[in-house]
């Protein structure tokens, strides 16, 4: 909410300047926003007028002006403005004025003509306004006034950012409320007088949905003069809080509205017919609205209707059809409560929000509804004149105002200070609650402009911001200590993270919502998890992979020149709603040569071993059994998934060649993706002894199929372990020359040791024998 | 006869002194001390003379032979140090080239303060708590005291899932967590919890996705100074400016209450960090802890923000890019 400091002031005005007051509402909860000057810095401007204009001889558009500023002698003026007349009051800098933008006024000859000043449009003094020229003031300004003194220039702009709960400081009267109490300056309200009726004409009003709306008044007022200008003290105040000036009938309800915070509403009361109603709109009935929005009501929207038709979408906006128009004579005046969950939402509805609608569906005073009609009928007679008829009201149950107990021990334990219960009443009758003390308890009765006030704690925040929030001290903690638990047999994902950087993977973070077709291509999921709403068409699955994240990483970082990327992320999956079924992964991908360029290292791809490498690394000291997968996202052949103690955690390897080409990628990239769960689950390490006793190494060459795995012979070497073959480790790989076709050999390293004693060739003889009958079952043989 | 052997020990000396090289070095040995030598053949000398000369003489056949020998041992030591020398120099390398393999890769900005962060809350004894990020409307709003129509709820600022069933969103904050963590533990409860959120915002300074981290203290006689001095010690520790001037402005959050926001004094003034308050009762409630016997507080912050004011980014949006060439300053 935008205001005029000087409003304000006219209501309470305490020992402050502008920035001190603003600090105080701050440190409220009412938090100033924006604090601005009404007009820039300038001076010597002043009220003047012109007395009389003649052509300049050399300059078609110069005229020369006689000008009196309040002295003696009339001051000579070339002017270039349009709108300058004889008779007119303008406002005139004169010879060492500053006018904003440091514009130096000074005695100069314009065309030949001496000119002892400069008349002054809006702009050149950064004010507002309407007229292309100069600014014309009105015909009893006094001349010879300063300029700042005669438009109250001197003023500010305070925008409040309120809090939803602080409706009642949506008026001059809530803030100047609030002030008064936490300064305790005196209030000087508004008075407010009951208008003498002088005619018996009414309309009668129907309250036909009483909860939705429990308080409405109205009243007619007759033969009002539609033409009356607003006084340029409400035109004024209405600019300086960001409304509009319209008409007088439309200005007074935006007035009371800013000065009281009752939402009003007049009518053209020729265009009604019959009695005013409050109802829920029937389903199929329509409605345009002053903002020429037409819309198809349905029936949980409260409207005010006549005999006919609907007229007004309650507390939210007028109709067009029963406006104030220039024609109109006589108007009805709409003062009301509606309840704020009938009105909260609804304007949302339909893409709009007014000051009106904002007012309500958070909670006006139903206190002052008739106050507010008193007053606006007041403004519209001054104003505009007119019969005054009898108000029509309608009440049937408001909302109840339960007390609410404060505990003085209670605000003691929550804050964390002691304040006796007199400090406490004294702090909250200051707010304009009724308070009674009974030994430890104070029972507060909300008035009816506080809709935050329901529970103890909603009294201890008013005695909380009373006092403070800076005077409650901040001193350490005292508290019961106790340490964390530190599982042996887990490990953060900050160790996972860790593991990776170091070997040389950059992290990311990508969105969880992706595009569709990812979800296709990585996952081969045609029914992904889908947004109501996204933010935009690629961004409306939920991802069940980190792949397409990464690929779309890789390619960003290609598109940027980048010659090699390796990149990880470690996040959610959503394979489900549940929350079981969002699982965390992390996923890495590599694309380029294993190594950065550099001196010394061949420049070789780097390929599904290097990643599986990396996948080692992260398991460690676990080992997993990689199998053969088909999966969507990955090369059939190239690729494998990742089994730990039976359970699959994750698949590596190469993006399929498909993928390669459509998305634009010169060749494959390598990925893995796997489950956090079994990555953060470490076995407990327990120590064994260290053998003393030699060990004896064996090599081993086989020969066998290509299709045969090296796995398959290390799974069934697996069996024969303990006790005396201690370690056995693929070294090397070899095919071609020499080979069959179709055929490989690998090199087996044997590690053999006994714990007790030194092995005999006896033993190690047999136990080199049982891996190459092994070895035999699995299709291998001995290389020759 | 002392002239000759005098004369003789020169000419070896000399001799010894003129080569630098090992196979000469043996050959000099020889000439002088070996078989056939001429030191040799004085000592061989010693057998004919009569026993009055033999003393005499031998003594300084021997002196000549020592002195010989020591020469030659330190001329053997001269060589074999020149050539370690030479040896040592051809091997030098030129130190100033890099290292060669993998260079160190990196974290992520946001992963890192969300690091430092966790380490100045445990210290404090916070652990960390996490959650799923497709909510429902009881642990994104409902236990959290957010009305029915309250307008976070709409579909312009939350995301929402199509589901047949109840309504479900993607957690527009972290406060979920807290739901979840009060409804499996009793007091004490001492956690933070950091982690993605989405909100219906795209723009240069918003993301449909950010972070956010939530902290919650609950337990008999925590109070609304104790908030005040958690969050103003860790703010202090984060930016390590014990003189940082942090306030606290009410404020409203449906979940707490009172609330505030944490602002910190920067350089052009008063800046918003975060949100705090003290648990509103309602919360409690909705998890089942007794809100007469414990009290608690919570509080919530940006990560992305703290990210950027730690590091100096001055554009939210870099942290999603995925921009290597930006990331990769974050070791």
């Amino acid at each position: 909410m935008q205001f005029s400091e000087q409003w304000l002031r006219s209501w309470v005005n305490p020992a402050l300047n502008s920035d001190e007051l603003a600090h105080l509402l701050t440190m409220a909860g009412l938090e100033v926003e924006e604090n601005e000057a009404a007009a820039p810095a300038f001076s010597d401007v002043f009220v003047a007028e012109v007395l009389s204009v003649s052509k300049h001889p050399d300059a078609d558009r110069l005229n020369v002006c006689s000008v009196n500023v309040g002295e003696a002698e009339p001051l000579q003026i070339v002017c270039g403005a349009p709108n300058v007349a004889a008779g007119l009051k303008v406002p005139c800098a004169r010879i060492g004025a500053v006018l904003p933008g440091n514009f130096k006024i000074k005695k100069a000859k314009v065309r030949g003509i001496e000119s002892s000043g400069m008349l002054c449009s809006g702009d050149e003094m950064g004010i507002a306004s309407d007229i292309d020229g100069l600014y014309e003031l009105p015909s009893d300004a006094p001349v010879g006034m300063p300029i700042r003194e005669f438009l109250a220039l001197d003023d500010r702009l305070l925008t409040l950012k309120l809090t939803p709960n602080r409706t009642d400081c949506l008026s001059i009267r809530g803030i100047a409320r609030e002030v008064a109490a936490l300064t305790k300056a005196s209030l000087s309200p508004v008075v407010i007088e009951t208008a003498a009726v002088n005619t018996d004409a009414t309309i009668a009003v129907a309250l036909n949905a009483a909860e939705a709306c429990p308080r409405y008044a109205g009243r007619l007022i007759q033969g009002i003069n539609q033409a009356a200008a607003t006084p340029d003290w409400m035109k004024q105040r209405l600019e300086r809080s960001g409304i509009r000036s319209i008409s007088a009938i439309v200005d007074i309800t935006n007035y009371v509205l800013l000065e009281l915070g009752q939402p009003m509403h007049a009518f053209d009361a020729a265009k009604l017919s019959g009695g005013v109603q409050v109802r829920f709109a029937k389903a199929g009935e329509s409605i345009t609205l002053l903002n020429e929005k037409e819309l198809k009501l349905s029936d949980d929207l409260l409207v005010i209707a006549d005999d006919r038709e609907v007229l007004a979408l309650a507390g939210i906006m007028g109709g067009l059809a029963s406006s104030v128009t220039e024609s109109t004579q006589d108007i009805f005046l709409e003062s009301a409560f509606f309840a704020p969950d009938v009105i909260a939402g609804k304007a949302r509805r339909f893409g709009f929000s007014s000051d009106s609608s904002h007012r309500f569906e958070r909670g006006i005073d139903f206190g002052n509804v008739r106050q507010a009609l008193e007053r606006a009928t007041q403004l519209v007679v001054d104003i505009c004149g007119g019969q005054v008829g009898p108000v029509t009201e309608q009440l049937t149950t408001l909302p109840a105002r339960t007390p609410v107990a404060l505990r003085v021990s209670r605000v003691a334990k929550v804050l964390g200070i002691s304040l006796p219960a007199t400090e406490i009443m004294a702090m909250l009758q200051g707010l304009g609650l009724a308070c009674e003390l009974a030994s430890d308890v104070i029972t507060v009765t909300p008035p009816s402009y506080r809709f935050d006030i329901e529970i103890e704690e909603d009294l201890i925040e008013e005695v909380a911001r009373v006092f403070g929030y800076d005077n409650i001290p901040v001193s350490p903690s005292l508290a019961r200590m106790s340490m964390l638990p530190q599982a042996g047999d887990r490990r953060s994902k900050n160790v996972l993270k860790s593991i990776l950087a170091s070997r040389n993977y950059q992290e990311t973070i990508s969105y969880a919502f992706v595009e569709e077709k990812w979800e296709t291509d990585f996952a081969a999921n045609s029914a992904p998890i889908r947004l109501m709403n996204p933010i935009a068409s690629q961004m409306s699955v939920m991802r069940s992979t980190l792949i397409g994240g990464l690929v779309a990483g890789l390619q960003h970082n290609l598109n940027r020149k980048q010659d090699r990327v390796r990149l990880f992320e470690l996040a959610r999956v959503f394979q489900g709603v549940a929350a079981h079924q969002q699982p965390e992964r992390m996923a890495a991908l590599a694309w380029g040569n294993r190594f950065a360029e550099q001196w010394g290292v061949a420049k070789e791809r780097v390929d599904f071993y290097d990643i599986k490498a990396d996948v080692e690394a992260l398991l460690a000291p676990r080992v997993a059994q990689y199998r053969r997968v088909n999966h969507p996202a990955l090369h059939p052949g190239r690729s494998a998934e990742v089994v730990l103690d039976g359970e699959v955690i994750g698949v590596l390897g190469e993006v399929h060649p498909q993928w390669v080409q459509s998305y634009g990628l010169a060749f494959a990239p390598v990925v893995f993706e796997l489950s956090v769960a079994a990555l953060t689950q470490v076995a407990k390490l327990q120590a064994e002894p260290i053998a003393k006793f030699q060990v004896v190494r064996r090599d081993l060459a086989l020969l066998m199929d290509e299709s045969l795995a090296a796995g398959t012979l290390l799974l069934a070497f697996e069996s024969l372990k303990s006790p005396i073959i201690s370690s056995v480790e693929v070294f090397d790989v070899y095919r071609g020359k020499g080979l069959p076709d179709g055929k490989k050999s690998l090199a087996f390293k044997i590690l053999l040791q006994d714990t007790l004693k030194t092995l005999t060739d006896e033993e190690i003889d047999i136990a080199v024998a049982k891996l190459l009958q092994k070895a035999e079952e699995c299709g291998a043989i001995l290389r020759a | 006869m002392v002239a000759n052997m005098q004369a003789l020990l020169d000419a070896g000396l000399a001799a010894l002194d003129a080569t630098n090289d090992p196979v000469e070095l043996e050959i000099v040995k020889a000439h002088y001390i070996g078989k056939q030598g001429q030191i040799t053949a004085l000592m061989k000398l010693l057998a004919a003379m009569p026993a009055d000369e033999k003393k005499a003489f031998g003594a300084q056949v021997n002196q000549t032979k020592q002195a010989f020998e020591a020469a030659l041992n330190a001329k053997r030591d001269g060589i074999a140090a020149e050539k370690l020398a030479a040896q040592l120099a051809a091997e030098a390398l030129d130190v100033s080239l890099p290292g060669r393999g993998h260079a160190k890769g990196g974290l992520h900005p946001v992963t890192l303060v969300q690091q430092r962060i966790e380490a100045l809350f445990g210290s404090m004894g916070f652990a960390v708590a996490d959650g799923p990020e497709i909510e429902n409307d009881f642990h994104n709003f409902e236990a959290l005291n957010i009305p029915k129509n309250h307008p976070a709820r709409a579909m312009q600022d939350t995301f929402y899932i199509e589901s047949e069933g109840e309504p479900l969103v993607l957690r527009t904050h972290t406060s979920p967590i807290q739901v979840r963590y009060m409804l499996d533990n009793e007091p004490p409860i001492k956690i933070i919890a950091p982690g993605r959120v989405y909100r219906v915002d795209s723009d240069a300074t918003h993301s449909p996705m950010f972070h956010q981290m939530e902290g919650l203290w609950v337990e008999e006689g925590v109070s609304f100074a104790d908030l005040k001095s958690v969050i103003v010690d860790f703010l202090r520790r984060f930016f390590e400016r014990d003189d940082l001037e942090v306030r606290f402005r009410p404020s409203f959050f449906p979940f707490t209450e009172p609330s505030a926001e944490i602002d910190v004094k920067w350089s052009k003034g008063w800046m918003e960090v975060g949100g705090c308050g003290m648990v509103h009762p309602n919360v409690l409630k909705s998890v089942n802890i007794d809100s007469e016997k414990y009290t608690g507080f919570a509080f919530g912050i940006g990560l992305d923000r703290f990210a950027m004011l730690y590091y100096g980014v001055n554009d939210l949006r870099l942290f999603f890019e995925n921009d290597v060439s930006f990331l990769s300053q974050f070791k």
